[in-house]
């Protein structure tokens, strides 16, 4: 949609950055990109590098397959074991250590595991296999959870009997409240998920600024886009005010997408779950209503799941905080490379240490 | 994860919408966009429209874009 020449969005770009350091006048500052797409733009435009040294961007709990815990993996990947069961799942997961396995390599020893780009693609599997129970593996935030959502609506409506999901989606504002409440993280603003608030709107951060006093801002995906969102965090930090704000304007209504969220409520209640490195927070999930359990798959299909175990000396849990480099951790670019992760935070393409050994921040250290 | 592309809805039946996306076409649910129209650009995440482009905010925020060239050239 934004149509700019390279030099334009030069231009702009070294204005913003100017401004940035202005504003930052020496004060070492901390924000926080909550987002995984956040993250990837960021490292692939060579935005840290243009920021002034004492302005730092640190990466959040914003990659839904980073903070999906072990115990949700080996789950998934003991019901891929069953010879009835057919597992049907976005690609990025398919690499994810679980305590003793992934399910790439159970795809690799026979297990029926299909790659999908939308639930409606796990909906048209199911109705092809009639004899196969197929599960959907319903991992994301805000953003994906309503593409669920409605997925089971439709299953309901087609009474599709063998159409399951397991659901791990999350939700950002409550992991941002634990952050704060921890006291540990030190951020001194966020740039906030465009694409989770086009769904939430803006609201549901509220308590950013009223409780913690933080600066938000809602930011786009592009190189300018973010830009722009770290200057207007400065001038907030600069003028000591903390609002939430909007630079995304064009894709974020103030009330987001209220069809897609009386979906997701229609289906989804809020209730705890656990996140890789941050534990359990509370109404940070969502599990699925009464009404649609025929197709929860873990209160339809029994199953017996190994005992999990973390890998030692993974350090995921504190790169998902915002409170270790992935260059500081032993493993980084050594044991742990994308080729062969040992964290989450190294096999998506959205994961820090992903992004981090990828674009070359700190790989020529190692 | 969150990723989503900007298109074009050219078409629509029911809760199915054509869109087009740098000259290709697919079809994607707009169950939960029910209120999209022909002609309206929308965001696509999974197989779904999720939420209207405003091309008026759009606008505004290239002109910003464009405007800051004349500050940052003022600067040097």
């Amino acid at each position: 949609m934004l149509s700019m020449t390279n030099e334009e969005v030069k231009k702009a770009a070294a204005f913003f950055t100017k401004e940035i350091e202005k504003l930052a006048s020496g004060r070492s500052l901390r924000l926080m990109e909550v987002c995984g797409t956040h993250t990837v733009s960021i490292f692939k435009s060579g935005i840290r590098q243009l920021l002034p040294e004492n302005v730092e961007l640190v990466s959040g709990p914003g990659c839904p397959v980073c903070v999906t815990p072990n115990e949700y993996l080996d789950t998934a990947i003991a019901y891929s074991r069953k010879s009835d069961v057919m597992i049907t799942t976005f690609g990025d997961m398919l690499k994810v250590p679980g305590s003793s396995s992934t399910l790439a390599k159970e795809k690799a020893q026979g297990s029926d595991i299909r790659i999908v780009y939308s639930s409606l693609e796990a909906l048209e599997i199911a109705a092809k296999n009639p004899d196969k129970k197929v599960i959907f593996l319903a991992v994301g935030f805000e953003t994906t959870a309503p593409t669920a959502a409605a997925a089971i609506l439709m299953a309901a409506e087609a009474h599709l009997t063998n159409f399951y999901v397991l659901s791990a989606h999350k939700l950002v504002p409550p992991a941002l409240r634990a952050l704060l409440a921890s006291g540990k993280s030190h951020v001194d603003g966020f740039l906030l998920p465009g694409h989770v608030s086009a769904i939430i709107g803006l609201q549901p951060y509220d308590f950013l600024s009223k409780e913690y006093h933080i600066p938000g801002v809602v930011a786009g995906f592009e190189p300018l886009d973010i830009l722009q969102a770290v200057y207007m965090l400065m001038l907030q930090i600069h003028d000591q005010t903390a609002r939430l704000e909007n630079q995304y304007s064009r894709i974020v209504p103030k009330e987001g997408n209220p069809s897609a969220c009386t979906i997701l409520s229609q289906v989804y209640q809020q209730t705890d779950a656990v996140w890789r490195g941050l534990g359990k927070i509370p109404n940070s999930g969502m599990s699925i209503r009464e009404k649609y359990q025929a197709f929860d798959a873990l209160l339809n299909i029994p199953i017996i799941v190994e005992e999990t175990k973390e890998a030692s000396h993974c350090q995921c849990g504190k790169v998902l905080r915002g409170l270790l480099k992935p260059s500081a951790c032993l493993l980084f670019g050594k044991a742990c490379r994308p080729e062969h992760p040992i964290g989450s935070c190294m096999v998506s393409v959205e994961g820090t240490c992903a992004a981090w050994y990828k674009y070359g921040a700190g790989r020529w250290q190692v | 994860m969150c990723l989503a592309v900007p298109g074009k809805i050219l078409a629509r039946q029911d809760m199915l919408a054509t869109i087009e996306v740098g000259g290709v076409t697919r079809n994607v649910s707009v169950m939960l966009l029910p209120e999209a129209q022909v002609g309206d650009f929308v965001l696509m995440h999974a197989g779904f429209a999720v939420q209207v482009i405003d091309e008026e905010e759009a606008k505004k925020t290239l002109a910003l874009f464009k405007e800051l060239e004349q500050y940052a050239e003022h600067d040097k």
